[in-house]
């Protein structure tokens, strides 16, 4: 059994080095830094799905509050559109509070029967009495600057502490889902989680004041070095040339690249190691008598509905954390780019290419998967020249077919996912 | 106070496009509801199949149109239709036969299922992306409006009229007859009986002798016949752009479970329903409140309770909604 785990990742670490033998190792090196984060996101899709047998399609929405997170926490602040907003968005925070405060009290005092006209009517009254601070605010904060701020910033801090910050608020997201959609048929629980991340994703993509909207956050500070800096440095410049490199420009971003593999696989290794302990533990044993048999393990008095809340909520942090990583390394906030099928169904045929309720298998499947992602454009122009040689150079179909090699990359995903759930339900490092 | 204005203005921007997506949502959660009431199982693909059945329906009108064959000033993909449908029928059958009918037989669990579909979900987004590409197709022809709005001003001798665009009769009649022949077809025929007898008690079905099988392939024709019929009136009425069809899934599931889980009747009511809560609470209702309110006055904002942006977290909230109230749906579907 370890021989074959070791097997398979010696075979992928062979793999990717013939990508940089190849390609170019910059390339190479970009890719592993994506494995690594894929990874993390397999790692938290497996503690749902693996431990507990949770269908969770909504990381996309997860992960994208790991990326509002790193902007929130690492951009500078824009001081004057506090000066300007801070005062009304406060009372506007102060509203919701009391609108809060006002419902739950409310829903003590009246009697069973009054509850859902009173809850109704306090949050249509809440909403006008947030509305009325919080529209002209944003309004103010949209104006400033519109093409380079007209938001509100972060908090200024470094980078990393958004990483584990980024796990915290999807772990609240996650929570709140948990709390509504656990409990009830399986297939609720994925259609409710389709539901958030695309909400997420819509306040992401709109709310122009909180994260600049489409008009994207660039520029997130680096844990890392900048390369600008890098090729001016002396001891960079020694330390290159005494590795027998020539052109500097690509050793510095070849070093920048180094620097962000070794924080990914350090986080990777923590949340290895967390998940590998907790899979070994009791808990770890009780979430799978869980999902092999609810019934039964409900019967031995264990609470079904928590431990799954408290699985679902550990899976969800895992994919911010990862999200916020994703932040970092791409250096901005782009909400256009979650897209479910890169962000949600993408990570699931890891798991499942991989093997579920394995962990050392959903990380090699977050490694194979995205090498095969990130190849099959390449792989995809080799298949479709290949089918349209025959066809003359101008023809119609030759130039479609050739334009939509990109869209192979999908069929190949399909067909990896209906193939291993047909022949090889287990992944490729099945469950101990 | 100017009733028929504020009347003709809520019609023109509310009621008429709310019963035509209303119907556009009630065909395709008419199919997601009789794959969850037979296979028993949240089918991911049916977006993608209403996608494929639409595509199919676009390259036939171009070519019925590169033949020059039409009926003006009905659209062309009206002809094309039933070549979408045969598409979609093609694709849902083969689709059962090589992937989902071996974890029939397993009596696999339903998440299987679903995670299968998602798998299948890939493959036809590709095959879409591949044969038609990411774009935008507009493909609608013929008349654009059966009422225009200056007319019907005129007609009615008010400031506001009600425009209503061919598409929207279109795609409430198709509705109605393909309703009406699908409530036939369960209600009155023995195929039908059996259906249903089937999605009510599986075993009790097999001991009376009706052929699982049989049942489940009928099953994936209509739902796929209902899923290119949807697609084609939604692009017709839109436009048809392959990335909307994964979004369009969340309204179509709220549709189903608010309706019910395998209840016919409920798909429809939890359709429109789900169509007239996304239309009603994104209106910006300042000028229909100025009508109604005293001569020149007008309301401060936009009186939209939410931008339009967020229409997804209408359906979320109805979906969350029927989950804590009331799980079975407005007429008691499956639930365990």
């Amino acid at each position: 059994m370890t021989r074959k785990v070791a097997l398979y990742y010696g075979l992928m670490g062979l793999v990717l080095a013939g990508v940089g033998v190849f390609q170019s190792w910059n390339v190479a090196f970009g890719i592993a830094n994506l494995c690594l984060i894929s990874a993390v996101m397999a790692l938290g899709v497996n503690m749902q799905w693996g431990y507990a047998g949770l269908f969770n399609v909504g990381i996309m929405g997860f992960t994208a509050l790991g990326g509002l997170t790193a902007v929130l926490v690492s951009m500078p602040p824009v001081q004057e559109a506090w000066a300007v907003a801070g005062g009304d968005l406060f009372l506007s925070f102060l509203s919701l509070v009391a609108t809060v405060v006002a419902i739950v009290f409310a829903r003590r005092a009246v009697p069973p029967i009054a509850r859902l006209p009173v809850t109704v009517l306090l949050i249509v009254a809440g909403y006008f009495l947030i509305n009325r601070f919080f529209v002209p605010a944003t309004e103010r904060i949209e104006a400033i600057d519109p093409a380079l701020s007209g938001y509100l910033g972060g908090l200024g801090l470094p980078v990393l502490i958004a990483w584990p910050l980024g796990g915290l608020v999807a772990a609240g997201a996650g929570w709140l889902i948990g709390k509504i959609a656990l409990g009830l048929r399986a297939d609720y629980l994925a259609i409710a989680t389709l539901g958030i991340s695309e909400i997420i994703i819509a306040v992401i993509k709109y709310e122009e004041w909180l994260s600049r909207g489409v008009k994207n956050v660039t520029g997130i500070p680096r844990p890392v070095p900048y390369e600008v800096d890098l090729v001016e440095a002396g001891w960079f410049v020694d330390l290159a040339t005494r590795l027998g490199a020539t052109d500097m420009a690509e050793a510095a971003s070849l070093f920048v690249k180094a620097c962000y593999l070794v924080l990914f696989a350090a986080v990777l290794a923590v949340v290895m190691w967390f998940a590998e302990r907790a899979l070994r533990s009791p808990w770890g044993r009780m979430m799978r008598a869980i999902r092999d048999n609810r019934d039964a393990a409900a019967a031995m008095g264990k609470n079904v509905k928590a431990r799954h809340l408290q699985v679902f909520v550990l899976g969800c942090a895992t994919c911010g954390i990862a999200g916020a990583m994703l932040a970092t390394l791409d250096g901005q906030l782009t909400p256009t780019s979650y897209i479910p099928l890169r962000f949600t169904f993408l990570i699931w045929v890891m798991v499942i290419l991989g093997g579920s309720g394995n962990n050392w298998g959903a990380v090699l499947g977050g490694f194979v998967i995205w090498l095969l992602w990130v190849e099959a454009e390449p792989l995809g122009n080799w298949f479709m020249t290949a089918v349209t040689a025959p066809l003359p150079g101008d023809s119609f179909l030759a130039q479609h077919l050739l334009a939509g090699a990109a869209y192979t990359r999908y069929l190949l995903m399909g067909a990896i996912l209906l193939l291993v759930m047909r022949f090889a339900p287990k992944g490729l490092i099945p469950e101990r | 106070m100017e009733f028929a204005n504020a009347f003709a203005l809520l019609a023109n921007f509310v009621i008429v496009p709310a019963i035509a997506y209303g119907a556009q949502l009630a065909l395709g959660a008419l199919g997601v509801t009789i794959i969850f009431g037979i296979l028993r199982f949240a089918n991911f693909a049916h977006g993608e199949l209403m996608s494929f059945g639409t595509m199919v329906a676009i390259l036939a009108t171009w070519f019925l149109q590169a033949q020059g064959i039409g009926i003006a000033p009905l659209p062309t993909a009206l002809l094309a239709l039933p070549v979408g449908v045969l598409g979609a029928v093609a694709v849902a059958v083969l689709t059962d036969r090589y992937v989902f009918r071996f974890y029939r037989r397993r009596r696999a669990n339903p998440i299987v299922f679903a995670i299968v579909s998602v798998g299948v979900m890939f493959v036809l987004a590709g095959v879409i992306r591949i044969v038609i590409g990411p774009d935008d197709q507009s493909f609608a022809d013929g008349a654009r409006f059966l009422v225009t709005y200056r007319d019907s001003k005129a007609a009615m001798g008010i400031d506001q009229g009600i425009a209503v665009k061919q598409t929207q009769v279109i795609t409430v009649m198709v509705t109605l007859v393909v309703v009406a022949l699908l409530f036939w077809f369960l209600r009155r025929t023995r195929w039908g009986k059996a259906m249903r007898a089937y999605s009510d008690d599986e075993d009790l079905a097999l001991l009376s002798g009706i052929d699982p099988e049989r049942v489940v392939l009928i099953a994936w024709t209509i739902a796929a016949a209902l899923a290119a019929i949807a697609g084609t009136l939604y692009g017709l009425d839109k436009t048809y752009k392959p990335f909307i069809f994964l979004q369009i899934l969340l309204p179509i599931f709220a549709a189903t479970i608010l309706g019910g889980i395998g209840q016919p009747v409920g798909a429809v009511l939890g359709g429109f329903i789900v169509a007239f809560s996304e239309v009603t609470v994104t209106y910006a209702f300042k000028r229909f409140l100025a009508y109604l309110g005293p001569e020149g006055w007008a309301p401060d904002g936009l009186v939209q309770l939410l931008s339009t942006d967020y229409k997804f977290a209408v359906s979320f909230v109805i979906l969350v909604a029927v989950l804590l109230v009331r799980p079975t749906g407005i007429i008691r579907g499956k639930v365990i």
